[in-house]
């Protein structure tokens, strides 16, 4: 069995070959006198065909800046800052200018938002906000590009997608919403799509079927995914390989069965014990992680878990651990890893 | 047996819809549509439900902060659904509200120490001696060093500015403390350490508590019972493993099913609902669940089920369900 058959069931590891997208070293320091604010700290993942990578963290952790790095959203000041390099397809994203990322933004790779409302454009119906990439990228005429929008919309299980492809986002409930923005990020049936929590706005029964959709237009379209998010469940559901991430680096990074077998960092193992599961007999008391994500002007010159940390040893304040392989595809950030 | 805490029977907050010229009444958002809940002394009574059952609205309503259209809240004994502001004043003292977002429930411009010391103000509980030493000693009870009390709400972190929520909460030492998705905002790991806390205070003093939420996982870990909400209505209360592990309403299943395991593999043969909750304003007739109920019969389009005692405080209310 290859590796790219296994990996829609989820049960292959990572995949070997030259990955579609590889992140080096994606920093993001930013400066606010007398501080450096070291957002994202020398990041590094690789994303393959049809995989979904799962980056998880808490508030705080770079997740998001990390997507909109590698999107090359930022806004000025802060789009001058980032430091590292984006391989997709062998171009350094980090290294084109904004005429060049447009015509790859959309198309090439896409970004799918948190807040369907505040991400969709009110003033546009949903028909013509699908439309728009497909005439831009691909030069398709106004008609051709409007009944390819309705066949997204189909795509994406809209039921009626005559009626509301000429309806405005704020007549669609927050679910409908979600597949529009789902429709428009993948009408260029882009190589990379980056969803940044794109069920976090909503109702649990509305997330399982805009997941299960996700999934289905992957298999189809054979898209790989970045999928961002501090919900661990929807990782475990969804994500091939998982990276964790905590003040600004990853800290582990494994294929998801391992990872939620066998955590070796600390803060991976603290972070999933204190997930509240539907047991029959809970715990009198779920596993606290004790104090605080530190802010991002005063990390710790070491590993920034160490003030929190239950197996820190006398050498984890003076030097941040490496991303280091611990066994095969199974790569932890820390000087005294848990055992497998 | 004696008189629960609280018995809420009937309740219903219905708003108006008003037309945008001269303000005509055009229709009505059954937000809460008959509602019965019964809370014991030092329970947890969890209230679940997607956005839109009127699971906020109905706290708020017990709490007299909104005001309900129909029904009844007795609260230790003594009716209070029409109580006016100074009958109602020694009830606001037994009972308490700890908010969604701490970034948006706490006064940015007063300090921790006059945030905690407004309800004794408020009430004209002691005197301004033992003030400092009530607050701290709320600090110490959730946590907190007692310099806190000279320090502002942003310069705390999300989980300790809901320590400070429950400390408010907690000043005026009530019976019963409604706790409207207390820990949605926080991080995982903080998360924890909040449903701790709380469930620490409540055994030492003996609390009730109404735990809105929309989180099963949450609520798995905090509740006695739960009630499920679906627009506006209870379908289904019953005692927390009951409900977890032998739910009978095809909602309150869908909605089990549709909770996303942290167990890679698990839970596959998962259940989708289709569509969205309808809107409360145009609830759908009979049942309200019947357009998405896999097992609905044409009588459950056409007549409202009444809840239904199946099992020992095991109440349903499903036309297929049965004893």
């Amino acid at each position: 069995m290859t590796a790219a058959a296994t990996l829609p069931e989820r049960t292959g590891t990572a995949a070997a070959g030259t990955p579609l997208l590889a992140v080096r070293d994606l920093t993001l320091h930013i400066p606010v006198p007398p501080h450096v604010l070291r957002a994202v700290d020398g990041v590094s993942f690789s994303l393959h065909r049809g995989e979904t990578l799962g980056l998880v963290g808490e508030s705080g952790s770079g997740k998001t800046l990390t997507a909109l790095m590698l999107m090359r959203l930022l806004e000025p000041p802060l789009a001058a800052l980032p430091q590292g390099r984006v391989m997709l397809n062998g171009l350094d994203l980090m290294m084109l200018d904004e005429a060049r990322m447009s015509k790859l933004r959309g198309r090439a790779i896409s970004m799918v938002f948190q807040e369907p409302m505040t991400s969709l454009n009110p003033v546009m119906t949903v028909g013509r906000q699908i439309a728009e990439p497909l005439m831009r990228h691909l030069g398709l005429s106004s008609r051709e590009a409007a009944s390819r929008a309705e066949e997204m919309l189909r795509l994406v299980h809209i039921p009626d997608p005559k009626r509301v492809a000429r309806a405005y986002p704020h007549l669609l409930s927050g679910g409908m919403r979600q597949r529009a923005m789902i429709a428009i990020a993948l009408a260029c049936r882009p190589e990379v799509l980056v969803a940044d929590e794109p069920t976090t706005a909503l109702d649990v029964t509305v997330q399982a079927q805009i997941l299960e959709l996700l999934g289905e237009l992957q298999r189809e379209m054979g898209s790989a995914i970045l999928l961002i998010t501090h919900d661990l469940a929807v990782i475990a559901e969804t994500a091939h390989r998982v990276a964790v991430m905590y003040a600004g680096r990853i800290v582990e990074e494994a294929p998801v069965a391992a990872l939620f077998a066998a955590p070796r960092h600390p803060y991976t193992r603290g972070l999933l014990a204190s997930i509240p599961k539907i047991e029959r007999v809970p715990a009198p008391t779920l596993p606290e992680i004790p104090g605080m994500v530190p802010g991002a002007a005063n990390r710790p010159r070491g590993c920034a878990f160490m003030p929190r940390c239950s197996r820190a040893i006398s050498g984890c304040a003076a030097e941040p651990p490496p991303l280091a392989e611990i066994e095969p595809g199974h790569r932890a950030a820390c000087w005294n890893p848990a055992d497998g | 047996m004696a008189e629960p805490l609280l018995k809420v029977s009937g309740l219903e907050v219905h708003f108006p819809i008003r037309s945008a010229f001269l303000r005509r009444r055009v229709g009505t958002v059954r937000a809460v549509d008959g509602v019965d809940l019964e809370v014991a002394r030092g329970e947890t009574l969890a209230l679940v439900g997607e956005s839109g059952c009127g699971k906020t609205t109905t706290g708020k309503a017990i709490l007299r902060l909104i005001d309900s259209t129909a029904g009844s809240i007795r609260f230790g004994g003594e009716e209070i659904a029409h109580h006016g502001t100074s009958a109602l004043a020694p009830f606001r003292r037994r009972m308490q509200i700890v908010f969604q977002d701490p970034y948006a429930s706490l006064n940015p411009r007063m300090t921790v120490g006059g945030i905690l010391a407004a309800p004794f103000d408020i009430h004209r509980i002691g005197h301004a001696g033992d003030r400092a030493e009530r607050i701290s000693a709320l600090l110490r009870t959730v946590g907190l060093p007692a310099d806190a009390a000279r320090r502002y709400p942003h310069e705390f972190s999300g989980g300790q500015r809901q320590r400070i929520g429950i400390a408010r909460a907690l000043a005026l030492e009530p019976e019963l403390i409604i706790g409207d998705e207390p820990v949605s905002a926080l991080d995982v790991s903080i998360q924890a350490q909040v449903i701790n806390l709380m469930k620490r205070l409540q055994a030492e003093r003996g609390l009730a508590y109404i735990m809105i939420s929309h989180n099963l996982a949450v609520v798995s870990h905090v509740a006695d019972r739960v009630a499920v909400m679906y627009l506006g209505r209870v379908v289904e209360t019953a005692p927390r493993e009951q409900l977890f592990f032998h739910a009978r309403h095809p909602y309150t299943q869908a909605l089990l099913s549709a909770v996303p395991e942290p167990v890679p593999g698990r839970s596959r043969s998962r259940q989708v609902l289709q569509g969205d909750v309808p809107s409360p304003a145009k609830p759908p007739s009979g049942c309200h669940f019947h357009p998405r109920c896999p097992i609905a019969q044409p009588r459950c389009a056409e007549e409202t089920p009444r809840s239904r005692i199946i099992a020992p405080n095991h109440a349903v209310a499903c036309h297929m369900v049965s004893a």
